[in-house]
């Protein structure tokens, strides 16, 4: 009732006038894209917005494009930025210069797992993973998406953790780490629940544990012995590590308040449409609605928990 | 035969009016979108996507895909007639497709491609048809060494039978190299040669370097020599097709050679624009008079179109099969399958088959359909020949930069289109090919990626390339490709036969 009389004079005071971009910092196919594709339709489907909204993948020179994008579309209420941890991330790799700070946020939207995978005819415990990449003659290796990012940053903390080594070996997507790990050219992947679901589904790969404190809420089969439910924490399995990435929708900066109660209303019905709900459990992400202070609350400590991360690793340009 | 079962009930879900009709406006579509340079498929396919998020997927996803043939049969409308290759498979197409439009065998030209389109997207398509699970497998044996030996393959076959000066295709190619490694570094996370411009951070795209080498440098020539481009006076009529279709059966090794190539790289994904190349170079290669070729050789078209098409349509299947697009068009394809709801993957086939035979039939009848429809629709594209060079030449350009902005919507790759017009005309003053740039440019990046995680993968170790059979074969052809030319002096000082064995590859 409250978010009802909260908005209503937003839906007054400004709506867009022409088609609305939705800038995606990742290529064709990938998580991001996949995302803005069903709040795309989810918009269109239920009227949520008079203006269409049009995709505009932004992911060269990996998502850094999207970036500065949007940095340079000040006061254009037009473009919505779909972001991850890139944009913690890649201003300290690569000395892009871009800091979130410079954009409006509206809301961060959903939470993304992480899990260690491995392929169906590899160990099948991570304690058993663990001691047979400790006692394999060359590192195991590891695939995943980009260098120097959430993947990267997972691995190295893997070796911290457990004395293992291994060879990680940047992809440009989740998809092909996927299927290289499938095709046996790569012993593990660190990948989203939603870019290794086909191919768990067909009983090509293994979940071994999933980096967060609690397990996966969902408990709907996936394939036909688990749910996501029943993949074990990393903790449980005596791997004690967390991540979780943030999927969050951002304006460029100096938009008015009213150009910002719009889309912080409009990403609020989105996620109240079964569209939004169903792609959740099929992609096993976390649901979580966060605007306004909270949100930027929780942007500074996941920025610096990011930025010790990635410190820790060596991953920051000099 | 459980496959032919599925085929026909495929053919059943199709056979409605709604979406026969829906055929025809993508098919329409499509040809457009392949006109115009630099819009091409995966744009057409991405700007159109949202009209079909009403409709049932397997509509849509028929809708899409005939978008896609249409631009694959579009494509080569603007290389045959302007020189400016519509799409980036159709480059090789202007080797031979353009002189013969010079020659005012326009119809000809456009007849040959659009029917060696058409057979290779069938062979292409009755491949997939019968072989899909055992093709995905062996897709899932390639990984980063067998990538790289098949773009050194491609590499190594421009350098071993390119009809060029040596040394000059090898200028071109590093020079693409080098163009290539601009932007984010996958492997590092580092950027490279951006100079603290945002502009550069996202590379060079490969389609505005083409747009601006072929396109923009062909009217800066046309200019200076005051070549009008020379219509066709005479109708195209049935007969010029027939004409065409009569003389098939002649060229059957070019189009068997050309099909198989495309399929082979479609599927591993090497991709349409090697496969275009590669068969090119191949049909030159294995001809009794290769000088021939470039100065209007009908075979010239045939080797290239039946390739890139065969390649085009069988990277549907890693798509619908593994998920791993083997082209643009095909991501986006991708994308709109998971708006769907349908996750493509191994279990696509078992879960969805409804859907996917009514697609697998739907490439068999908008291929048919597509072919009439290009045919006929021949005159209307041939007449803009017609039009004096003074009234074309600027709407060329017009739509040279419009392509050229619309790829991502940046102001710069309209300068840097003009910018690669220049080079393009000086490249062509001083004789330096433009093909192997422009092949570097597109294939560098991957070639490099690949390269550095076998290194990555085997510590370093180059034995990695002949660790199986499968790379080790791969690796060994394409040096011999490379050193071909001396090979080929040795055996004939040698005293044996000159005549080479044919299907190498």
């Amino acid at each position: 009732m409250a978010a009802v009389l909260c908005s209503a004079p937003a839906w007054a005071g400004w709506e867009p006038s022409k088609p609305v971009e939705i800038v995606v910092a990742a290529g064709a196919g990938g998580a991001s894209d996949q995302m803005a594709r069903m709040m795309q339709a989810a918009i269109q489907k239920n009227n949520l917005m008079k203006q269409p909204m049009v995709v505009s993948l932004k992911g060269g020179a990996s998502g850094a494009e999207a970036l500065m994008y949007m940095k340079t579309s000040e006061g254009d209420a037009n473009k919505v930025l779909i972001a991850y941890s890139l944009i913690y991330m890649l201003p300290l790799s690569a000395k892009i210069p871009f800091n979130w700070r410079e954009l409006t946020p509206v809301s961060v939207i959903a939470l993304d797992q992480f899990v260690l995978w491995d392929n169906a005819g590899g160990p099948k415990t991570v304690k058993e993973f663990i001691a047979a990449a400790k006692a394999a003659s060359s590192p195991f290796k590891m695939g995943g998406t980009g260098s120097k990012r959430e993947d990267h940053v997972l691995t190295v903390f893997m070796e911290q953790k457990t004395g293992a080594k291994f060879s990680y070996l940047p992809y440009k997507s989740g998809g092909e780490a996927a299927t290289q790990l499938v095709g046996n050219h790569t012993e593990s992947n660190v990948n989203n629940p939603s870019e290794n679901l086909e191919v768990w589904r067909a009983g090509q790969v293994r979940p071994l544990c999933v980096f967060d404190k609690e397990r996966i809420s969902y408990t709907t089969k996936v394939t036909e012995a688990q749910s996501w439910h029943d993949i074990p924490t990393c903790k449980e399995e005596g791997l004690d590590i967390q991540y979780l990435m943030l999927r969050a929708m951002f304006l460029p900066g100096k938009v008015t308040a009213e150009q910002q109660a719009f889309y912080v209303d409009l990403f609020h019905k989105v996620t109240q449409t079964t569209e939004y709900k169903d792609y959740m459990e099929k992609q096993a992400l976390k649901p979580i609605f966060l605007t306004g202070k909270d949100m930027v609350q929780f942007l500074e400590e996941d920025d610096a928990l990011n930025k010790s991360l990635m410190t820790e690793a060596g991953f920051v340009a000099k | 035969m459980e496959a032919f079962g599925l085929l026909v009930q495929g053919f059943g879900i199709l056979l409605t009016g709604k979406t026969l009709v829906l055929m025809m406006v993508g098919l329409v579509l499509g040809i457009f979108v392949g006109v115009l340079p630099g819009l091409g498929g995966p744009n057409g396919v991405a700007i159109l996507l949202p009209l079909t998020f009403t409709m049932d997927p397997t509509s849509a996803i028929v809708m899409l895909s005939c978008i896609y043939w249409g631009a694959l049969f579009g494509g080569a409308i603007t290389s045959i007639l302007f020189n400016i290759p519509g799409e980036a498979w159709s480059v090789a197409t202007t080797f031979d497709g353009y002189p013969m439009a010079q020659q005012g065998r326009a119809a000809e030209a456009l007849t040959a491609a659009f029917t060696s389109s058409f057979i290779g997207s069938l062979v292409a398509v009755l491949l997939i048809t019968f072989l899909a699970p055992l093709i995905s497998s062996f897709a899932l044996k390639f990984g980063p060494p067998e990538f790289f030996a098949v773009y050194l393959l491609t590499f190594c076959s421009f350098v071993g039978l390119g009809r060029e000066a040596k040394h000059k295709t090898v200028i071109s190619m590093s020079l693409g190299l080098l163009l290539a490694g601009i932007g984010m570094d996958t492997v590092s996370g580092n950027l490279r040669m951006t100079f603290g411009s945002a502009e550069l951070l996202r590379g060079i795209n490969f389609l505005v370097a083409v747009i601006g080498l072929f396109g923009i440098s062909e009217i800066l020539l046309t200019m200076e020599e005051r070549l009008a481009l020379r219509g066709h006076a005479a109708g195209i009529s049935l007969r010029v097709v027939l004409a065409v279709w009569k003389d098939l059966p002649k060229y059957w090794v070019t189009l068997l050679r050309s099909s198989f190539i495309g399929c082979w790289l479609g599927i591993t994904p090497g991709g349409a624009i090697a496969a275009s190349f590669m068969g090119y170079n191949l049909a030159k290669r294995f001809a009794k008079d290769p000088e021939s070729f470039g100065k209007g050789r009908i075979e010239g078209v045939f080797a290239p179109e039946t390739a890139a098409h065969a390649s085009g349509t069988s990277a549907l299947l890693p798509m619908l099969a593994l998920g791993i697009p083997g082209s643009g068009t095909a991501a986006i394809l991708l994308g709109g399958l998971m708006v769907w709801g349908l996750n493509p993957g191994p279990l696509l086939f078992v879960e969805h088959k409804d859907f996917v035979w009514g697609l697998i039939a739907s490439m068999y009848l908008g291929n048919v359909v597509g072919l009439v429809l290009v045919l006929t629709t021949v005159p209307i594209f041939a007449s803009i020949l017609r039009v004096p060079f003074a009234a074309v030449a600027p709407m060329i350009v017009v739509s040279c930069a419009i392509g050229a902005y619309a790829i991502q919507n940046a102001m710069f790759d309209i300068w840097l289109m003009l910018g690669f017009g220049v080079v393009g005309y000086v490249f062509k003053k001083i004789g330096i090919p433009l093909a192997p740039f422009t092949l570097a440019l597109v294939l560098g990046n991957r070639a490099e990626d690949a390269f550095r995680l076998s290194m990555i993968g085997s510590g370093g170790n180059l034995k990695v390339f002949w660790s199986n059979g499968l790379v080790g074969s791969i690796t060994t052809l394409a040096i011999l490709l490379l050193f071909w030319p001396l090979i080929d002096r040795l055996l004939q000082r040698a005293g044996l036969t000159r005549q080479p064995k044919t299907a190498a590859g």
